[in-house]
């Protein structure tokens, strides 16, 4: 186990593995977006209260799923990269953040444009949409000192730091602002408990989340490809690989 | 320090506890005005409120709370840069790096002067302006509390961020972006406290969240601050 996990330390190993990945992976989320969209839009019962404008929870829930799992992602890539000096965690938790920061605008625009149907306006103080604009903020605060800061390593060891000090911070600002105000409907999937909606409704969003992840893990690879390649330009391999296309 | 450093080869935690904060505050006192000028912030951005939105007695007492909170966060945070920049540029911050002793003491000994020097003095003067903002009297111990709780709390999340961007390019701007989402929590509770207490309410709930982010702040913190003092004087 502990080979790999070294291997996975080398960019050229990772450049090779994930090109093999890359069209798998995108693929599938491809695949699992094009049926969760038409399943979503076309098939899935109407909503008895809110009709069909809740159909952008199809959107919505994944994006917000994303922008908090991609915080945790970057802040775990930035601590391997800052306990075993790993490269590569370092490029992989630079690419997180530009990424999360978009996942999570998209999430707060989608809720905005939900909100305005359901609530009728587009922006309401409460709970949820505040911990998230946050959020969007705690990326913003990584993205700025990773471009602040000239030297490579130190902006990827600063901003790794950062990213620790918000991840201890997430569930205090989420239960201060929930203790706050709330309004935001609970939790849309729970797993210890059964959702609430039916089934026809709940697959289709399954599916929806299921291909986001796969589009994350794309965009992601596809990014710390390009940031592998920026670094070692000067490698051997690299000239290689280049000269070969 | 040095001359205490030398005449004392291992000097004891307390003693470095003691020698970095009195140097502190010595140096803060040779520059008086580095000591004001958040003071004179302080009062300047409560004045605003009232010249911007009413001077009605009736608002101002509701809005006090969040207004004196605010001010005392932007306040905090102005001072930031007096924690570590010039230790920073004169070369003492090094000197703390390479010393012997843990620096999980010494940033210790310069979060609490950095708190002495400004969350402090914030404290004492804010019953002052609550008076002029028709703070309504039973409120005065609540708010008085929470900023004596909440400042520091304050002074160490900051200092992760000064940390962070010392010796950096027009850090000013980019130091409140970090250090400004981290705060709300502690804005949240302490002015839910004043705003609690003006109201009669109990406001223990809101103190013990209070004390214990103090906690934490107080055992993590240091170690997030010397990871980035570490990293930004590692170039």
């Amino acid at each position: 186990m502990w080979t790999w996990f070294h291997r996975l330390g080398s960019p050229r190993w990772f450049y090779e593995i994930s090109g093999r990945w890359l069209p798998w992976l995108a693929v599938a989320a491809t695949l699992l977006i094009v049926v969760g969209t038409t399943w979503a839009l076309l098939f899935a019962p109407q909503d008895y209260q809110q009709g069909n404008s809740f159909r952008i929870i199809y959107i919505h829930v994944p994006a917000a799923f994303l922008a908090q799992s991609c915080y945790m992602i970057m802040a775990v890539a930035g601590a391997v990269g800052l306990i075993w000096k790993m490269k590569l965690a370092d490029m992989a938790a630079k690419s997180c953040a530009s990424i999360g920061a978009s996942f999570t605008l998209l999430a707060l625009i989608t809720g905005a444009v939900w909100g305005k149907p359901t609530w009728g306006t587009w922006w309401v103080w409460d709970a949820r949409l505040t911990s998230m604009l946050i959020l969007f903020f705690l990326y913003l605060g990584v993205v700025a000192l990773h471009s602040a800061i000239t030297d490579r390593d130190q902006a990827a060891k600063a901003s790794a730091v950062l990213a620790l000090v918000g991840l201890v911070n997430i569930p205090i600002i989420k239960y201060s602002v929930e203790w706050w105000n709330t309004l935001h409907q609970p939790a849309t999937f729970t797993v210890t408990e059964k959702p609430a909606m039916p089934a026809e409704m709940w697959v289709p969003l399954l599916i929806m989340v299921l291909g986001f992840y796969c589009f994350f893990a794309v965009a992601l690879i596809m990014r710390t490809r390009f940031e592998i390649l920026v670094r070692e330009w000067r490698t051997r391999w690299v000239t290689e690989l280049l000269n070969k296309q | 320090m040095t001359q205490t450093i030398s005449a004392n080869p291992q000097p004891s935690l307390l003693a470095l506890f003691r020698t970095v904060l009195s140097r502190d505050l010595v140096v803060a006192f040779r520059h008086p005005s580095d000591l004001v000028n958040p003071l004179i912030f302080f009062m300047i951005v409560v004045t605003l409120f009232p010249l911007a939105v009413s001077p009605e007695k009736q608002f101002l007492s509701q809005a006090a709370p969040g207004v004196l909170w605010v001010a005392a966060l932007l306040a905090t945070l102005l001072s930031l840069d007096m924690l570590f920049q010039s230790d920073f540029q004169d070369g003492t911050l090094e000197q703390l790096l390479l010393a012997p002793q843990p620096l999980y003491i010494s940033i210790l000994a310069k979060v609490c002067g950095h708190w002495l020097l400004s969350g402090l003095p914030l404290t004492l003067i804010s019953p002052l302006l609550a008076f002029m903002l028709f703070l309504p009297a039973e409120a005065l111990p609540a708010l008085v509390v929470t900023l004596l709780l909440g400042t520091p709390v304050l002074s160490f999340i900051g200092a992760v961020g000064s940390a962070l961007t010392v010796g950096l390019r027009k850090s000013g701007l980019l130091l409140s972006l970090l250090v400004l989402p981290l705060y709300i929590p502690v804005l949240i509770f302490s002015a839910g406290a004043v705003q609690a207490a003006t109201i009669g309410l109990p406001i223990v709930g809101h103190l013990a969240l209070l004390g214990a982010m103090l906690a934490l702040a107080l055992v993590l913190a240091p170690l997030a601050i010397s990871a980035g003092l570490r990293i930004s004087l590692g170039s």
